[in-house]
């Protein structure tokens, strides 16, 4: 078990939501397009230069930006 | 007794094309979240009469967190109960995701029934869902619809009485995931299957390398395209019909009216060469005709021809992401690419779509940059008219002028005005390939806007010049504005009429252009000043409505001193 943020994550890794950090109007934004702690996601990408990162959660796809991604705690198997 | 319908649903699941086919309504509907950023409304006529159907803006929540939402919760709260029905329409492909607004609708009681959108795509994604359990389930009518073709509509419409409150606890977040959890694994079944080719595509199209390669093969094959359709139609059928056709008509026409007179003056213009011509005439059969049909329209088709097929397949939410970080130094996040791509259809629909930003400061930037950098179709359609003779450099010219402002302006309103822009977060929607039929009526139903909006004002506004013009009232304006028309930006005393009645439409003012006899340089110059300059007088008004007359009057003086700074430069500057 390794914790880690989004922003740390590799490419087509797996991971399970643990913690949200920031306020609660983010936890809301969050939750409410399903990104709450105990969902498994799947990273899809990264852009270049602190872009944004694509994450998929249960069937959909959702881009964010590179500072909320760092405020999202995943932990991975490996 | 239903006397009110609400359709309340996540982003991008297909709101506005139930709406239109309720309610008989056309409105436009894309392939990304927020396309509605206004409320429709329109009436479905039943056998016991009408009833009002409303299209809100999606959410995710009932819990607003952004302006969009907010809007959508007023309009729910504030119709009594027993009187409404709320049509929640779910993306029968992210069934999860939707749940959570449907438990929350539930939850506070509304009379609820579900319209499982999107049926067609579940079968080629793998996905079955057995609506007849998710219905027991939920304790509320649920009917699969697939709205673009309008399978499902029907039964939908007979079971809107049907529409119930069904019995449901207040759940704290995490417990209603772990209800949808629980739902979900009842009702959905998932066969899997290999990645097709469009899910290949659509990963391609958000990684770094492949992403950006794929944006600048789509931008270059759009704008060729646009192009190329634009002169194709302008060379093979709008000039043919004009010269072989009309302009006969019209000779006659002038003869009989002896060619001269007030009557002439307004309806033919002056002959040149003793002949009509289209471009410098300047009559109200003559020339405003000819720069709406045969200049314009071509062009407008073209060009929303591709905007809509990129909107419709879902390309554009994935081009925010790529251009997030650039968007970023201009105190704008990605999506502000969708406003600004719309801007240059026309600036009006692209300001209003600004609202989809959550800042005001964000929306201030983005407005501005718009009505500024953002050329519209009538007026580059005129630039590639006006300038396309001489070389290319001075097309090319007038785009990197104006792209040069963007940049520069963005950088500079980033740094001074005070707070921060928020964070790009958006749900990317899977590429979609609607039905022909819906991208032709899309197409339809803007160009019918254009046309009713741009004919009236063109044809006032070439009766407006015509009239001062004959009695020579144009002569004041001219000479106040003349010390700065002619010193510092090189152009002759009369391109002021052309600047003035800009404010109208940039369109029929670089048609004033046509017949003062420029050289390439004066005309990449006022054509360039037209493009900055006060934004015409419907992108005024919208703008006034959006920003208020606060910023509208900052907006303004930027406006102002950008025109009179690049006007300068250009002049002395750049070219000689």
């Amino acid at each position: 078990m390794k914790r880690l943020t989004l922003i740390r994550m590799k490419q087509k890794q797996k991971a399970k939501v643990v913690e949200i950090l920031g306020g609660s109007a983010l936890q809301n934004k969050l939750m409410s397009l399903g990104i709450h702690p105990g969902r498994e996601i799947v990273k899809l990408s990264h852009m270049a230069l602190r872009g944004p990162i694509t994450i998929k959660v249960a069937r959909t796809v959702i881009a964010l930006g590179h500072g909320m991604a760092g405020k999202i705690i995943v932990e991975t198997n490996d | 007794m239903i006397k009110k319908i609400f359709l309340l649903g996540n982003p991008n699941v297909g709101k506005s094309v139930v709406f239109s086919r309720l309610t008989g309504v056309q409105v436009i509907s894309s392939n990304y979240p927020g396309t509605t950023v206004e409320i429709s409304k329109g009436y479905l006529k039943t056998e016991e009469g009408k009833i009002e159907v409303i299209d809100l803006p999606g959410a995710y929540s009932l819990e607003p967190t952004s302006r969009a939402e907010e809007v959508a919760v007023t309009f729910l709260k504030d119709g009594p109960m027993d009187e409404m029905a709320v049509i929640n329409i779910v993306d029968a492909t992210s069934l999860e995701r939707n749940l959570f607004l449907t438990l929350q609708l539930i939850e506070q009681g509304y009379p609820v029934i579900i319209c499982l959108n999107m049926c067609d795509d579940t079968t080629h994604r793998g996905i079955h869902i057995d609506t007849q359990n998710l219905e027991k389930i939920l304790g509320v009518p649920v009917i699969s619809t697939c709205a673009v073709t309008g399978a499902g509509i029907k039964l939908l419409i007979k079971r809107i009485e049907e529409a119930k409150p069904a019995q449901g606890n207040q759940l704290t977040h995490e417990a209603r995931w772990q209800e949808i959890g629980r739902i979900v694994e009842a009702v959905q079944q998932l066969t899997h299957r290999h990645h097709t080719l469009r899910e290949i595509l659509e990963d391609a199209s958000v990684r770094p390398l492949s992403g950006l390669m794929i944006a600048a093969a789509v931008i270059f094959t759009s704008f060729k395209i646009v192009r190329f359709v634009g002169e194709a139609l302008i060379n093979r059928i709008f000039d043919p019909v004009f010269l072989n056709l009309y302009q006969p008509l019209l000779e006659r026409l002038s003869q009989a009216l002896g060619h001269q007179g007030f009557t002439h003056h307004l309806l033919i213009g002056e002959l040149i060469n003793g002949k009509i011509d289209f471009k410098q005439s300047l009559g109200l059969l003559t020339t405003a005709p000819y720069i709406e049909f045969a200049m314009v329209l071509p062009y407008i088709i073209s060009f929303y021809l591709i905007l809509s097929l990129l909107e419709d397949i879902g390309y554009l939410p994935r081009l925010a992401i790529l251009l997030d970080n650039l968007l970023h130094r201009l105190g704008l996040h990605g999506f502000a690419i969708i406003p600004v791509l719309l801007g240059f259809g026309c600036n009006v629909p692209g300001i209003l779509a600004t609202r989809v930003l959550e800042s005001k400061r964000e929306r201030f930037i983005a407005c501005t940059l718009i009505s500024i950098g953002v050329p519209c179709v009538p007026l580059q359609a005129m630039v590639f008219g006006l300038l396309g003779k001489f070389s290319g450099f001075y097309v090319g010219g007038v785009y990197l002028v104006l792209f040069s402002i963007l940049i520069s302006l963005g950088l500079i309103l980033n740094r001074i005005l005070k707070g921060y822009s928020p964070e790009f977060l958006l749900e990317i929607p899977p590429y979609r390939f609607p039905p022909l039929t819906v991208l032709g009526k899309k197409l339809f139903f803007r160009i019918k806007g254009f046309l009713i909006e741009a004919v009236p004002i063109v044809l006032l506004g070439v009766l407006i010049i015509n009239i001062l013009m004959f009695f020579r009232l144009f002569d004041f304006i001219t000479a106040i504005f003349a010390p700065v028309i002619q010193d510092l930006f090189g152009l002759p005393k009369e391109a002021v009429v052309a600047l003035v009645i800009g404010f109208l439409r940039k369109d029929v003012a670089v048609g004033m252009l046509m017949p003062l006899g420029l050289s390439a340089k004066q005309l990449f110059i006022a054509a360039t000043l037209l493009a900055i300059s006060f934004p015409c007088i419907a992108t005024f008004a919208v703008l006034l409505k959006e920003l208020g007359l606060k910023d509208l009057i900052k907006s303004t003086l930027i406006m102002i001193v950008i025109s009179i700074i690049v006007g300068t430069i250009l002049n002395f500057g750049i070219l000689h």
